[in-house]
């Protein structure tokens, strides 16, 4: 038989996966790809100056970012959104400006919220690669006549990102997973999709597992990337094979 | 009068890892008060002989006679196994084992290690077992070690405190694995002398060494090992003064 | 000074709710983990099979979606056997399933998974000659893993054992959503009645940093016992 054909009566046999709630979950797919996407590019954008910030000697550098990092690691992700998304209205003056019609919206406090907690995990697992970087590298960067910028950009950043791939591949499916919690703040994203579909029909171990079969071969699909990567970018570190 | 059982007997044990043959049907009796060193060169077997006779190593045939007390076996998926889990651990209480890498439990003090299978294994009271345990310190020499952890002491004191935890057991047969093996050659008087107080007094042994001077002077029987067999053996003064196999005067050349 | 609006005493509660949870679960967790731990030792193929399926499956689904699926899902199993118990035996039994029942399998459950991968690490770091020296004087399984193989292995899972517990504490925050009113939930509808959100879920916020401290000081002092005989590393 057509597998396509079998898929139509497969669907109009079936009460709940009817093409109208796989376009839910379609729907929560692309933001949920959306918000775990985009927080992590900025997040990431923040991690970098973060870290080096993190990595200076002068305490009142690295002190502040500490902090920061102390803070977001230290408390629930769900609590950070819930400060962002209701708290964003008391900023004085912020209704009348063009960035109001933006931060009415659920989307852009959660994307802020995640942003800021990505960041804050990035920042750490950077700084723990640029401790990292052999004293021998940079001693004989130093020999060489490298000015520290120069040495961070060449040298430190290079080896310390490499590095660092293992761990943040750990954070990207941690962000992952952490998106569930859009559902709350009224998103329809994966989780909300499934949600929905639960209280429409009553039915929580099609809608709940459906979605945790989806969020296993997203999962398994960014494991898969950063082995690759790793296998790349890593193949300088592994002893050569005879 | 019925004769007391021979403390330890194995026949014919084997044992192979993967596709090497490594013991390749070794037999032993140790009567009472025997001292039994097992000389080789390294890769002969004699270390995995040994353990093979407390079951750290389970040898793919042979039989294995404790106290006049075969142990039973079974043969599994995995190979062959003992039948019963708790004879084991029986027969195992009556040979104490001395390692070379000493392995007293780096998480209690020396003697907490001494007490602790007297209590839970023996079922001793603690007051009974520390005093015995304070008299086995005095014997060899580490009162004042008592209440030291095993990374505190140097490893001649560890040796003999392990020494101190075999003894605690009041053990048929006591085992040792190359005790001296891993020693600053400083240290390693000490533990022959406690060694050899033990002998002299009637211990049953058997002593895995490269102590050829501990082997001639002590033991009632040395067994030289080649490959998985017994080459030579007999009393010290047959085995090691007058070799006739050529590998064990090989062997025993650079040393006298 | 804090006003907290005569939502003090609820807060207080709801945060009790949330130790409680999070003590309780890691329990849970522990026990499952040392369990998964062993059965991933094991040299049963099935046991070995079972325990990696747990473990891939918990990590790479969310924790809330798994929260969901135990805690609605439950109540419908949970009356599909009332149901049953009514119509075949005439046994009129109604179990409400608990929330907070819920959220302490839930998470257990969930960390249970993390802690079989801490485990296991840490027994394998275990110096083999530590075992054999109890095997060699007469242990048997039960008393060699009271003994040795455990106060052992803690040296090496404590710092692992301290990260999940980290992590666990801030997902007690999830069962908010499924209805468990800690002081997530208190603090949220503290925050949505009286429009004033910093007032509730900063202090709430700070309550986290606290209990993260304190474990953290607590899991030192656990570090120095178990680090006992190893030279202080």
């Amino acid at each position: 038989m057509d597998i396509t054909t079998w898929m139509f009566e497969w669907l109009e046999g079936n009460a709940i996966f009817t093409p109208n709630t796989l376009g839910y979950y379609w729907d929560g797919f692309v933001t949920t790809t959306q918000l775990v996407f985009l927080s992590l590019l900025a997040g990431l954008l923040l991690a970098v100056p973060l870290a080096i910030l993190r990595s200076s000697r002068h305490k009142w550098i690295s002190l502040p970012v500490y902090v920061y990092t102390y803070v977001f690691r230290g408390t629930p992700l769900l609590i950070q959104l819930y400060i962002i998304y209701y708290g964003v209205v008391f900023f004085d003056g912020i209704q009348e400006t063009f960035l109001w019609p933006i931060l009415r919206e659920a989307f852009y406090p959660a994307l802020i919220a995640f942003t800021l907690n990505t960041a804050a995990y990035t920042t750490e697992i950077f700084r723990g690669a640029i401790k990292a970087t052999s004293q021998g590298e940079i001693e004989a960067a130093k020999a060489y006549g490298m000015s520290s910028s120069l040495m961070m950009r060449r040298i430190i950043l290079p080896s310390a990102f490499r590095r660092a791939l293992p761990s943040y591949g750990n954070e990207v499916i941690f962000m992952l997973h952490a998106s569930a919690i859009a559902s709350v703040v009224t998103l329809t994203d994966l989780t909300g999709a499934a949600r929905f579909v639960y209280a429409r029909f009553y039915a929580p171990f099609d809608a709940f597992l459906f979605v945790a079969a989806i969020y296993l071969c997203l999962t398994f699909a960014i494991l898969f990337v950063f082995r690759q990567l790793e296998k790349r970018l890593l193949a300088h570190l592994k002893p050569l094979s005879h | 009068m019925a004769a007391t059982p021979t403390p330890l007997e194995v026949r014919n044990i084997k044992k192979r890892f993967g596709d090497t043959e490594v013991l390749k049907g070794l037999s032993l009796k140790a009567h009472k008060g025997d001292v039994i060193t097992l000389i080789g060169a390294s890769g002969s077997g004699k270390s995995t002989f040994l353990r093979c006779m407390n079951l750290l190593e389970q040898p793919d045939d042979g039989d294995l006679i404790v106290h006049g007390e075969p142990v039973r076996f079974k043969v599994t998926r995995h190979g062959r196994e003992p039948a019963d889990r708790r004879q084991v651990v029986k027969m195992r209480a009556k040979l104490s084992m001395v390692f070379q890498g000493f392995n007293l439990w780096a998480h209690m003090t020396l003697l907490e290690n001494i007490i602790e299978a007297p209590v839970h294994v023996l079922g001793q009271s603690k007051k009974e077992a520390t005093e015995h345990a304070y008299a086995l310190l005095e014997r060899v020499g580490l009162t004042a070690r008592a209440n030291a952890y095993p990374a505190q002491m140097s490893g001649g004191q560890q040796q003999r405190g392990a020494i101190a935890r075999a003894l605690a057991m009041d053990p048929e047969v006591m085992l040792f694995d190359e005790p001296t093996s891993a020693l600053d050659p400083e240290l390693v008087g000490d533990v022959l002398k406690v060694m050899r107080d033990l002998a002299n007094e009637g211990r049953t042994m058997v002593v895995v060494t490269h102590e050829m001077g501990f082997a001639r002077d002590v033991s009632s029987k040395v067994i030289y090992l080649h490959q998985g067999l017994i080459e030579e053996s007999g009393t010290p003064d047959e085995v090691l003064r007058n070799p006739t196999s050529p590998r064990l005067k090989q062997f025993l050349a650079p040393k006298y | 000074m804090l006003d907290l609006q005569g939502y003090g005493p609820r807060l207080i509660e709801g945060a009790g709710v949330t130790v409680q949870l999070a003590i309780l679960s890691l329990l849970l967790a522990i026990v499952l983990g040392l369990l998964t731990a062993t059965a991933k030792m094991s040299r049963s193929w099935l046991l070995h099979k079972v325990a990696t399926l747990y473990t891939t499956v918990i990590r790479g689904v969310p924790d809330l979606v798994l929260m969901m699926l135990l805690f609605f899902g439950g109540q419908i199993g949970v009356n599909m056997i009332s149901d049953m118990l009514y119509d075949h035996f005439d046994i009129d039994l109604y179990i409400n399933f608990n929330a907070f029942a819920a959220g302490v399998l839930t998470i257990g459950f969930i960390f249970g998974a993390y802690m079989g991968e801490t485990f296991r690490g840490a027994f394998m770091a275990v110096d083999e000659g530590q075992i054999e020296a109890g095997k060699a004087y007469g242990m048997g399984n039960a008393l060699l893993f009271r003994r040795v193989r455990f106060p052992q292995m803690m040296r090496h899972a404590l710092p692992g054992l301290s990260n999940n517990w980290m992590v666990l504490l801030k997902t007690t925050a999830l069962v908010s959503v499924i209805g468990l009113t800690d002081m997530v939930r208190v603090a949220a509808e503290a925050s949505r009645a009286t429009h004033e959100p910093f007032v509730f879920l900063l202090p709430v916020a700070a309550v986290y940093l606290l209990i993260a401290s304190v474990s953290e000081w607590i899991f030192a002092q656990l570090q120095k016992r178990y680090n006992v005989g190893f030279g202080g590393q």
